[in-house]
């Protein structure tokens, strides 16, 4: 009797477990909970954990906070578009908008100091990717995401839009200056 | 109308085709095998675009192409074959006639107009959307009235399927329990059931607000519905295929399960907990809480993980103690090595068991680990972890079985046996290598659905290193591979179904509800049934090639588990 035909005896529950099957059952198990617990684990004793705080919002509202910053806290304007780039002070809350197809502001940020990262997008989903760090976080419109991160080691990095956005999806990236104090 | 009892039986497997059945598989397999066609042309036109130094396609034609290759692939290939293998499973496994056929044929021809519908809208140009289609960016209304039209026919399907169970059992085709291989169709049945309700509650309100019936979609709100189907749809192809797989080690060894018991709960397990799941597509997201994230994506516990992790052992250690009391019992492989290689039914099934489990299960719990998603999360590398579970896994088991349906149930012999013997390889070596070196890839952040990662004339665009330009170039080429492995399938495929040489011996014939009853099985003593499997295997272990291999596995799980800690902790500090 094989597997394409009803069981042969019907009480096929009765048959006690091979030393194979029962063996591999226990192991996996015990991995099983192992990778169960690295997630709370982490939490505690890791330093990387996506940040649950987050708010509802408008683009309107998002607009005019990310606004007050930019105008507060621009040290300059990058490429044919100006975009401005924001050095706001240590500790602080930063704003970014994703929209279609641009990150706005740039941002330069010091090195070790934490920041509290605003995120939204205006319009569609979008992705912000970290490179070469490789962070990845959705971007959603409507919900006002704060990530709190610090910044280890200086340099330029970009930011690219790793949520599919349309036909420029490709053309949407940024850059992220850290800086030493 | 008088229900239409025709059967036939044929000569070299015995299995028995109810002529309704017969031709309702037949019908299904071949939309899926013409759907396959159309993505596979798709999928070569965006791995050409994706591989840097070609970049065949324009922005616009690669983001449409990749839309309808997902669709194409994901949806309709796998969905149209899989009503087939449920039709199989329940109505020639069980010896029975189909219930309701004509709403089998109602629910089949929704499919196929579902289908066209959302490809014409697809290939109109303003439904370029992706296969997740994500609110606020919207298609054109055909879009989602097509998947909703063919998410219909699908549900019918199920219950079909169900029917034909209940007929079997009222009709007396088969005696005790349901084979285990038509018991793990019966959870793809239940997933699927499940799956197609979160598909219209979302859906439908986002084809009415398509239409301006409703004014607004809440894009998180629309994730995480859409992935309690999107995930879901995936857990039935893993009980699909897995499924298929028990089907093959049957048929090529005679295999059967180590014990009923722990395959039959492991399917239980896959019922139990895979919902749970989708949560997995949701851990970079805001506004969800990690103890929600934690509790969802372990799939409270991972048990769906053990699950797989059991089947993955019993079915070679099925294989194994079948070989084995065949005779090839010495050392640990003797079995492994005196397997039919050449036999694409059994190398297929073997390929993609093992790419299945290394490939696509090992990286699927990376992603699905809440943290270290940080680092994957709309990477490449989340293509390359499902081309190796749907496309090494459940493309492949599906494409073996239909070597071995070829033969029985379209009753042709096999055009080109010496190409199938390669094709397996082709196919499940090329696929497999793509897999892996997408995942290279991502792990070195490309990005995925991406036109160009060169940022050409963006003066902020972001150079990759050039080991990722040098990962893309081979994916490409392993992709290019694969493609021919899939040529030379349509070419077998197609060939013997059209012109392949008739096999006779096998007319449909009227059979009475008494004459199709199963005789009761000899009566077998109870104690000698239940005792293990005589005096085969090493050490008191029946399987301990098998359970070897299982190690292996476990082994370059752990370590591979622990490089991605390695490597999250030297991001920056994130809270
Ligand atoms: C020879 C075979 C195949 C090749 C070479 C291939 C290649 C590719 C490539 C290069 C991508 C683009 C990845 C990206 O840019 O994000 C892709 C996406 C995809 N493929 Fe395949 N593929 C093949 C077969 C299949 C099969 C059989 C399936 C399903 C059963 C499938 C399902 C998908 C899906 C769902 C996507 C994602 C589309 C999206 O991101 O919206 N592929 N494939
Ligand atoms: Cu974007
Ligand atoms: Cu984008």
């Amino acid at each position: 009797m094989s597997a394409i035909q009803p069981p042969a005896v019907r009480v096929w529950w009765k048959q006690p477990l091979d030393r194979v099957e029962g063996t591999w059952i226990a192991i996996a198990f015990v991995w099983c909970l192992v990778m169960f617990f690295m997630m709370p684990y982490w939490h505690v004793y890791g330093k990387q954990n996506l940040s649950n705080e987050a708010y509802r919002t408008t683009p309107e509202r998002y607009q005019q906070k990310t606004q007050e910053i930019v105008d507060r806290y621009t040290v300059r304007t990058e490429t044919d578009l100006k975009v401005p780039v924001v050095h706001p002070p240590a500790g602080s809350d930063v704003y970014l908008i994703a929209r279609l197809w641009q990150w706005w502001p740039m941002l330069e940020l010091e090195e070790g100091k934490t920041y509290r990262l605003h995120l939204a997008s205006m319009d569609w989903l979008h992705g912000f990717s970290l490179q070469p760090e490789n962070i990845n976080v959705e971007v959603h419109p409507g919900y006002e995401h704060v990530v709190t991160l610090t910044p280890t080691r200086a340099g330029t990095y970009s930011i690219i839009c790793n949520e599919y956005c349309g036909i420029n999806h490709h053309t949407m990236a940024s850059r992220l200056y850290v800086v030493k104090r | 109308m008088a229900i239409n009892r025709n059967f036939r039986t044929c000569p070299t497997t015995g299995l028995v085709f109810h002529e309704q059945a017969d031709r309702l598989i037949r019908w299904n397999a071949v939309a899926g095998v013409v759907s396959l066609l159309v993505g596979g042309v798709l999928a070569l036109l965006v791995t050409l675009t994706r591989w840097p130094a070609v970049h065949l396609l324009p922005a616009d034609w690669f983001y449409l192409v990749l839309t309808a290759h997902g669709l194409d692939m994901l949806v309709f290939w796998i969905i149209f074959f899989e009503i087939a293998v449920l039709y199989f499973c329940g109505a020639v496994l069980l010896r029975c006639r189909i219930a309701a056929p004509r709403w089998a044929w109602l629910g089949f021809a929704l499919m196929v107009i579902g289908a066209v519908t959302n490809n014409v809208a697809v290939f109109r140009g303003d439904s370029s959307v992706m296969f997740t289609s994500y609110a606020p960016m919207g298609a054109h209304p055909a879009f989602y009235l097509g998947l909703i039209l063919f998410a219909v026919g699908a549900l019918i399907g199920c219950f079909v399927f169900l029917g034909t169970l209940v007929v079997a059992r009222s009709e007396g085709t088969f005696h005790g329990s349901l084979p285990l291989v038509t018991f793990g169709a019966v959870t793809a049945c239940i997933i699927a059931i499940f799956t197609i309700a979160s598909g219209a509650i979302i859906l439908i309100p986002t084809f009415l607000w398509s239409i301006g019936l409703v004014s607004h979609i809440d894009s998180l709100m629309y994730r995480t519905v859409w992935w309690a189907f999107g995930h879901s749809s995936q857990q039935i192809n893993v009980a699909a295929h897995v499924s298929i797989w028990y089907a093959i080690a049957a048929i090529v060894f005679g295999a059967k399960a180590l014990s009923e018991r722990v395959s039959r709960t492991a399917f239980l397990l896959y019922i139990c907990f895979l919902q749970l799941a989708s949560a997995h597509h949701l851990l970079a997201d805001p506004g969800l809480t990690s103890n929600w994230k934690i509790f969802n994506t372990s799939y409270a516990m991972y048990l769906a993980v053990l699950a797989s992790m059991v089947h993955g052992l019993t079915v070679p250690g099925a294989i194994e103690v079948a070989q084995r009391e065949k005779g090839y019992n010495r050392g640990l492989f003797e079995w492994l090595r005196k397997a039919p290689w050449g036999n694409p039914v059994f190398s297929g099934m073997f390929i993609s068991l093992v790419g299945f489990g290394f490939l696509g299960g090992i990286s699927g719990v990376m992603m699905g680990t809440e943290q270290l998603n940080l680092i994957i999360h709309n990477t490449i590398y989340v293509p390359g972890h499902f081309h190796a579970t749907v496309v090494v896994g459940t493309t492949l088991a599906f494409m073996s079985m239909t070597y071995f349906l070829i033969p029985v149930l379209f009753r042709r012999e096999l055009m080109f046996p010496g190409l199938a013997r390669w094709q397996p390889y082709l196919f499940g070596l090329g696929m497999s290598s793509f897999a892996l070196f997408m995942m290279g890839a991502g792990t070195l952040g490309v990005p995925r659905r991406h036109w160009d990662i060169t940022f050409a004339g963006n003066p902020l665009g972001y150079e990759f290193p050039g080991t990722a330009y040098l990962m893309m170039g081979i994916m490409a080429l392993s992709g290019i591979v694969a493609v021919v492995g899939g040529i030379a399938y349509l070419l077998i495929t197609v060939g013997s179904v059209f012109f392949g040489k008739r096999i006779g011996g096998s007319e449909f014939k009227a059979l009475s509800v008494r004459e199709g009853r199963a005789s009761p099985p000899a009566p077998q003593p109870v104690a000698a049934a239940i005792t293990g499997h005589g005096s085969i295997g090493i050490g008191g272990f029946v399987a301990p090639g098998t359970f070897t291999l299982a190690l292996v596995f476990l082994v370059a799980f752990v370590l591979y588990y622990f490089v991605n800690w390695k490597y999250l902790s030297t991001l920056w500090p994130l809270s």
